[in-house]
C-alpha cells in the first residue's frame, strides 16, 4: 500500500498495530487491549482526516496509486461473465479505453471506461488512461451495439484527459469527442455514468452525458485539471492547491451546482483502503438506477436526459 | 570403407517400387510440429505443441459448433452454372467437375441451422478446398438464404469465413454476391438479431470487402490471415518490405477490426456467451471464463 502524505498518521498507526499483533502471536503478553485501543485510534484518525479533505486532497486521492480502476470494478462486479470487446473499425485498438458486456445477475450492460495501467508498463500500455479519437470511437461503436440491442450503458470515468498528440489530432480528436457527446444525449437505452477518479475536461464529457451522472466521494470532474488550471491562470504550476478550490470540481461541489446527479459515499479511508467494498457499493448502485431507468419509454428517457442537460448553465437577464 | 560409399549416383529404385507410406496419420505443423491425426481431430484440429490452427472445412466446424454434430443441412443441393463459358488453362465445367470429385461438396459454402449449447443457430460455413472457397453465385444466394432463414426464425447467425476472395469464373456475378451478401446482412440488423462473423484462415479479398467484416462482432482464430489485398499485391504495388505480421489475425485486432481473437478450444463457449450476454438472456451453465 502505498500513502499520500496526508495520510501518514494513518500509516504509522497501522504499522503500530502490526506490531502489536504480532507481539500478540509471538509471546504470552496479552495485547488484545493494546491492539483494540490502537484499532479505534486508527479508525478516529482516519476519520478526522478524511473528514476535512480540501480539494487538492481529494484530487490527489482520485490519483492514488492503490485506487481501483475500470477492469478493476467490471471484473469484480462481472466476474467470468465478462467478454471485452476491441478496435474502433478504422484505425485501431485503443488500450485506454476499454469495454465489453457483462452481467449483473440475469442482466447484460454494456460496460465502456478510460483504463489506467498499475506500474510504469502498464501505464505506458494504457497511455496514462488518456484516449485517442480511436478510443472515443470504440465508445460510440460499442455503444450503438448496445442500443441495437437494448442493452444499457454503464460508463466508467478516470482520465486525466484526452491524448493531446499530433496524430490524435490528425485523426480528429475534438470530432471524436463531440459525435459522442451528441451520440449520447439520443441514445435509446439508460446510460449510467460513474466518475471513479480523474474526471478531465471533453476527455472525459467524451463518455460521460448520461441519465444518471455519479461521482465517487474523493473523486474531481472539471473542464481542466487544477495543474493545468494553475499554469495557464497563474503562469506557474505552484497554484494548484489554489486552482483546485477555485474550480470548485469536488463530488460536493458538482452536486451543489447540479452537474451531477449523486455522490458514491466511499468506505472510510477511500476506495483503495477497501476495494470489495467499494465495489460492492458501486454495483448495488447501478443496479439501483437501471431498476428505476428501464421504467421509462425510451422517448422518456431521452426526453428527460436532453431535458437536464439543456437546464446547464447559469446567466444574469 | 568402400562398403560405407553409395555404388552408384543417385536414387536408384522406380517410381513404381516406391514404398507407399499410409497418408494421413500424422500431421506436421508449419513450425515443425508433429502430431498424430487422432489426437489432432481431438485437440479441435490444433497442433498442441505450438496452438497453429489447422485450417479444416465445414465438416469440422459444425462438428466443434453443433450439439453432438447434429444439424440441418440447408440448400444443399444449390451449384454453379457456367454462364460466362469461362475458361482459363481449364474450362469452369471441368473445374468445378473436379473440385466436386475431389472434396466431395457442391460448393464453397455449407449453411445449417442446429443447436448449438441448446440453442439453435444458423451457421455458414465456406469451405477452401472447394476452389479457394471462392464467391461465387452459389456462395451468395446459400447465404443469403441462410440469413433469410434466421430472419424467419429469429435466430442468430454466425458466419465462417475461409476464402480467397470472389470467384474469378463468375466475374461480375460474384462481384455483386458482396452487395446482395450486404443487403441481406442489413435485413437482419433491421430484424435485430445478432450477428457474428468468424475470420479464419485465411479470410481474404471478397469476402473481407462484404460479410467477413460485418459482424456485430467481428472475431478469428490465431494467426489467420486476413485483408482485402494479398501480401503479394501489396508488396508489389508499394514497393515495400512488409511487417513480419502483416495481416495475420493479431494485426488486424491491433488495427481496430477485430472484437477478438479466439482459440478453437474456447470459440464454442465464447459464441453462446456472447449471444446470451447480447441479447440480455440469462447465461447458459459453462459459460463463465475462467476467473
Amino acid at each position: 500500500m502505498e500513502y499520500l502524505d496526508f495520510e501518514l498518521p494513518i500509516k504509522e498507526l497501522e504499522e503500530q498495530l502490526e506490531k502489536c499483533q504480532l507481539i500478540g502471536e509471538e509471546s504470552d503478553v496479552d495485547v488484545t487491549e493494546t491492539c483494540k485501543q490502537i484499532e479505534k485510534k486508527l479508525e478516529k484518525t482516519r476519520e478526522e482526516i478524511y473528514k476535512n479533505l480540501s480539494a487538492w486532497q481529494r484530487v490527489q486521492l482520485s490519483r492514488h496509486p492503490n485506487r481501483p480502476y475500470t477492469l478493476d470494478y467490471i471484473r469484480a462486479i462481472c466476474g467470468g461473465s465478462f467478454l471485452e470487446l476491441h478496435g474502433d473499425r478504422t484505425v485501431k485498438d485503443d488500450k485506454a479505453m476499454i469495454g465489453g458486456l457483462g452481467k449483473i445477475g440475469n442482466q447484460s450492460y454494456m460496460f465502456i471506461g478510460q483504463q489506467k495501467g498499475y506500474n510504469t508498463k502498464t501505464r505506458q500500455y494504457r497511455n496514462f488512461g488518456m484516449a485517442n479519437p480511436e478510443g472515443y470511437r470504440k465508445a460510440l461503436r460499442l455503444m450503438k451495439s448496445a442500443e441495437k440491442f437494448n442493452i444499457p450503458v454503464v460508463c466508467f470515468i478516470d482520465t486525466p484527459g484526452a491524448y493531446p498528440g499530433i496524430e490524435a489530432e490528425e485523426r480528429g480528436q475534438g470530432e471524436a469527442i463531440a459525435r459522442n457527446i451528441l451520440e449520447m444525449t439520443r441514445l435509446k437505452v439508460p446510460i449510467i455514468v460513474l466518475i471513479i477518479g480523474e474526471g478531465a475536461s471533453g476527455g472525459a464529457l467524451g463518455i460521460g452525458v448520461g441519465d444518471k451522472v455519479l461521482m465517487l466521494e474523493n473523486t474531481w470532474y472539471s473542464v481542466i485539471s487544477p495543474e493545468s488550471c494553475s499554469s495557464i491562470l497563474w503562469r506557474s504550476w505552484e497554484y494548484k492547491e489554489q486552482a483546485a478550490e477555485a474550480l470548485k470540481l469536488t463530488a460536493e461541489d458538482m452536486k451543489k451546482m447540479k452537474l451531477i446527479d449523486e455522490i458514491v459515499k466511499e468506505p472510510s479511508g477511500g476506495a483503495h483502503a477497501d476495494r470489495d467494498k467499494t465495489f460492492e457499493i458501486v454495483k448495488n448502485k447501478i443496479q439501483k438506477h437501471f431498476r428505476d431507468l428501464k421504467k421509462l419509454s425510451p422517448k422518456e428517457l431521452v426526453d428527460q436526459r436532453m431535458e437536464k442537460y439543456a437546464n446547464m448553465g447559469v446567466f444574469k437577464g | 570403407m568402400s562398403w560405407f560409399k553409395r555404388k552408384e549416383k543417385g536414387i536408384q529404385t522406380a517410381t513404381e517400387e516406391k514404398k507407399d507410406t499410409p497418408k494421413g496419420l500424422w500431421y506436421k505443423s508449419p513450425t515443425g510440429k508433429i502430431v498424430e491425426s487422432e489426437e489432432l481431430a481431438k485437440n479441435f484440429y490444433v497442433s498442441p505443441e505450438d496452438d497453429y490452427h489447422v485450417r479444416i472445412g465445414s465438416k469440422e466446424y459444425f462438428s466443434i459448433l453443433f450439439d453432438d454434430n447434429n444439424f440441418t443441412e440447408l440448400d444443399q443441393g444449390l451449384k454453379s452454372k457456367d454462364p460466362l463459358k469461362f475458361e482459363d488453362t481449364k474450362k469452369y465445367t471441368d473445374r468445378l467437375k473436379a473440385a466436386e470429385k475431389k472434396t466431395g461438396l457442391n460448393d464453397a459454402v455449407r449453411t445449417a441451422v442446429g443447436k448449438s449449447m441448446g440453442r439453435d443457430l444458423v451457421i455458414a460455413c465456406m469451405d477452401f478446398s472447394f476452389i479457394g472457397g471462392s464467391m461465387g453465385s452459389v456462395v451468395g444466394e446459400k447465404i443469403a438464404r441462410a440469413i433469410d432463414y434466421a430472419i424467419a426464425h429469429e435466430l442468430p447467425f454466425m458466419m465462417i469465413s475461409k476464402s480467397g476472395g470472389a470467384r474469378m469464373m463468375e466475374a461480375a456475378l460474384s462481384l455483386m454476391q458482396l452487395a446482395k451478401t450486404s443487403a441481406k446482412l442489413a435485413q437482419l440488423s433491421e430484424a435485430g438479431l445478432p450477428y457474428i462473423s468468424l475470420c479464419t484462415d485465411p479470410t481474404t479479398g471478397g469476402t473481407t470487402a462484404s460479410y467477413a467484416m460485418l459482424g456485430d462482432i467481428n472475431i478469428a482464430e490465431p494467426g489467420a490471415l486476413i485483408g482485402f489485398a494479398g501480401p503479394r499485391v501489396v508488396k508489389e504495388a508499394t514497393g515495400k518490405d512488409l511487417p513480419p505480421d502483416f495481416q495475420t489475425a493479431e494485426f488486424v485486432k491491433e488495427h481496430g477490426f477485430l472484437d477478438f481473437i479466439v482459440h478453437r478450444r474456447e470459440l464454442k463457449k465464447t459464441v453462446n456467451r456472447y449471444l446470451d450476454l447480447i441479447q440480455n438472456k440469462p447465461l447458459r451453465k459453462g459459460l463463465l471464463a475462467d476467473a
